[in-house]
């Protein structure tokens, strides 16, 4: 199958590991996988700031660089809801709303796609540590993914998942909201990072890179050895 | 530029994010009803149906509220009750102010309603020249220490046992104690005596019910059976949004708001009320007035967006799994409605323009729009508030910056290369970051900024 990545902005120049390794991981299970170096954002900071009329510049891009009939694989939930959940509504009676719903369609968050789409779930990858799942928001109640990113870390070699306490609060990242408002963010992602250090794992692992941005930031700063890494790259592990 | 009220909730959310014995207080508050809210969840055949089965009948009654509201009208009016239509706060405070004054009356209990907040009725009261007293345990707490309360369900949340003797201590001069029980003797003595000495009751209303012309009050103190049935008068302040189609509709709504606001099955008393005393009845108030507030509903009922918010029951329950109610506290917003519902409706209560920043200020991380017993989308309207309040005024320096990415976003390769020229200078900007803009200085106030990739994605994928 054909497969295409969207790669999110900040995931192409902050943490290009991990889109490198959900090309592997597609490579190995036998898919071509297919990358549009025309675009580079799905328009969610200004979709979310208010600016539709600016988002809808920067989304009809990305519409027309994924026309066809492939899947797009993003491996961010909140990239991935941005396409799939709000680019209906944000080109809702425009010309281009049949090319978004058809998008929208066709659009998967990275473990789901594995999941529910290719149906695997053992990829013979081994991490030997202790690790904690952090459920991006978007990911988890915009896309209800939840349980395959947990079947998919379940078929990890030697990896032992401790799940944290109030594992599905929310991290406190919220894109422009970490900046608009660092201090409630920062209260928020102490929590998180706290109810992380109690399970005593060695890995924050999350199928969003931007809540890794912003807990890492925190726990690099709190000087903690607690380290964050993106789903994909502890799949791509062997 | 921020509003004032943009500013104040800066500031207070600066203070009360940094003191960490406040979340811990509400964290270890919300922690028992957490626990009940899932039990009795759990005794629901099926939760998600009732939050559908909530959802339908809410919609039918919003949609069709002329009729309901008529219907309602008509038959409470069949029974003597006198229903005054208050079109903004000032007629609904105007009409029972007016009313005390022709009853001559002195004493006023009330029980507990949102909606006297919302119209700042006590104050109207007071002015007035009326001893007003509240009778809900928690807003008889927070009246006495002069705040507005915290929490729409729990109004005194943020205070401890301790802090509670002390305010009896100090204003009730009752002897120090941390026992619930001997705590709330000590307000049930003072309240008693209020109840006799009132002339008339105020309280709110849970619902409407249209199809027999009845209010249906919700309570565990029996503090508002008193206050409606004691007093020689009783007026019920409503918002027009509270009615629903019939009577069997409670049986789905009594027990679901229970569970969704405070982790009960049903609550300790619930009250039915359609009109004063009847000729063939021993007791009751001789006098029963409705007063159904509009103040602003109206306008969120013509948007048809947003419309489902008018399906609220006032349950709390997207307060208590909101991460930003949980860090900033309830006084923090300023509103008589607070967390993820208040930040949805005051900007079309109050003004979209002051009130914009509640709608900003929000992860959009959905644990409401999850919990909301009736399925009112709203982190979504957060949304929707952003882009209308941007429509309306937009920010000329956000705009800019925004027309500058989009018009990057065209171009990756120039904003690769733009990325990987700014990688040497980030050493810089962590050390300066005293005088970076805002947006960087927030970040790192608390937060490392993450490295920027010798290599991006799309270089790799360039040298595959």
């Amino acid at each position: 199958m054909k497969i295409t990545l969207f790669v999110p902005c900040f995931v192409d120049q902050l943490f290009p590991s991990v889109g490198i390794s959900a090309v592997r991981i597609f490579e190995k299970l036998g898919h071509n996988v297919d990358f549009k170096e025309s675009i580079i954002c799905c328009g969610q900071p200004a979709f979310n700031a208010g600016y539709w009329d600016e988002a809808r510049g920067i989304a009809a891009r990305v519409l027309k660089a994924l026309s066809g009939q492939d899947p797009v694989v993003v491996p961010s939930g909140s990239c991935g809801a941005m396409i799939r959940n709000f680019y209906p509504e944000l080109f809702k009676n425009t010309p281009e709303a049949e090319a978004a719903a058809q998008l929208a369609r066709r659009t998967f968050e990275f473990s789901s796609f594995l999941v529910d789409q290719l149906g695997v779930r053992d990829l013979g990858s081994r991490f030997p540590a202790k690790v904690t799942f952090h459920d991006g928001c978007h990911g988890l109640r915009e896309l209800n993914v939840k349980r395959q990113p947990r079947q998919l870390l379940e078929h990890v070699r030697d990896l032992t998942l401790l799940e944290m306490e109030d594992q599905t609060s929310c991290c406190g990242f919220g894109g422009m909201f970490a900046v608009k408002f660092p201090m409630i963010s920062t209260a928020m992602g102490e929590t998180k990072a706290a109810s992380a250090l109690e399970t005593g794992a060695e890995y924050l692992v999350s199928n969003d890179s931007s809540c890794l941005m912003h807990l890492q930031g925190l726990l690099s700063r709190q000087k903690q050895k607690l380290k964050t890494i993106h789903l994909a790259e502890v799949l791509a592990s062997s | 530029m921020l509003s004032s009220f943009a500013a104040k909730f800066n500031t207070r959310a600066t203070r009360l994010t940094a003191d960490l014995e406040h979340r811990a207080k509400i964290r270890s508050a919300l922690r028992s009803y957490e626990k009940a809210r899932d039990e009795k969840k759990a005794l629901f055949q099926d939760w998600e149906a009732a939050r559908d089965g909530a959802a339908t009948i809410k919609w039918e009654a919003v949609n069709h509220l002329d009729a309901y509201l008529v219907r309602f009208v008509e038959k409470l009016e069949a029974r003597g009750t006198k229903v005054f239509w208050a079109s903004n706060a000032q007629e609904a405070r105007d009409y029972i102010v007016a009313l005390a004054k022709e009853k001559g009356a002195r004493s006023i209990i009330k029980s507990k309603t949102m909606t006297s907040e919302e119209i700042h009725l006590n104050d109207s009261l007071r002015q007035a020249g009326y001893e007003v007293v509240e009778s809900d345990l928690g807003e008889f707490i927070v009246q006495l220490r002069e705040e507005a309360p915290y929490h729409l369900v729990f109004p005194a949340m943020h205070l401890t046992r301790t802090e509670i003797s002390d305010l009896f201590h100090e204003k009730l001069h009752s002897a120090p104690t941390d026992n619930p029980e001997q705590l709330t003797m000590i307000a049930r003595r003072e309240l008693r005596l209020k109840y006799l000495r009132a002339d008339i009751g105020i309280s709110g209303a849970n619902f409407g019910i249209a199809e027999t012309g009845m209010i249906s009050i919700t309570e565990n103190e029996g503090n508002a059976r008193l206050t409606t049935a004691l007093p020689r008068v009783h007026v019920a302040l409503m918002g027009i949004e509270k009615v629903i189609p019939k009577l069997s509709d409670l049986a789905l709504f009594l027990p679901m708001l229970a569970t969704a606001g405070t982790g009960q099955q049903i609550t300790c008393y619930n009250s039915l009320i359609g009109g004063p005393r009847q000729p063939d009845e021993p007791d009751g108030p001789a006098e029963f007035h409705l007063v159904l507030l509009d103040n602003g509903r109206t306008q969120l009922l013509a948007d048809a967006e947003q419309r489902d918010a008018l399906h609220c029951i006032r349950c709390g329950a997207c307060l208590n799994v909101c991460p930003i109610f949980r860090n900033v506290g309830g006084h923090t917003y300023a509103t008589t409605y607070q967390g993820p519902i208040g930040s949805v409706i005051t900007p079309h209560l109050r003004g979209l323009m002051d009130w914009k920043h509640l709608s900003y200020a929000s992860s959009l991380c959905g644990a409401c729009t999850e919990v909301c017993p009736v399925k009112i989308d709203l982190h979504h309207h957060l949304l929707h508030n952003r882009r209308n309040a941007v429509a309306r005024n937009p920010d000329r320096w956000e705009r800019f910056a925004f027309r500058a990415f989009a018009r990057l976003t065209a171009n990756p390769g120039l904003l690769d290369k733009l990325v990987r020229l700014s990688r040497p200078f980030l050493p810089l900007v962590r050390a300066a970051r005293q005088i970076m803009p805002p947006p960087i200085k927030g970040w790192l106030a608390s937060r490392e900024l993450p490295a920027i990739a010798l290599r991006s994605f799309r270089n790799y994928w360039k040298s595959r």
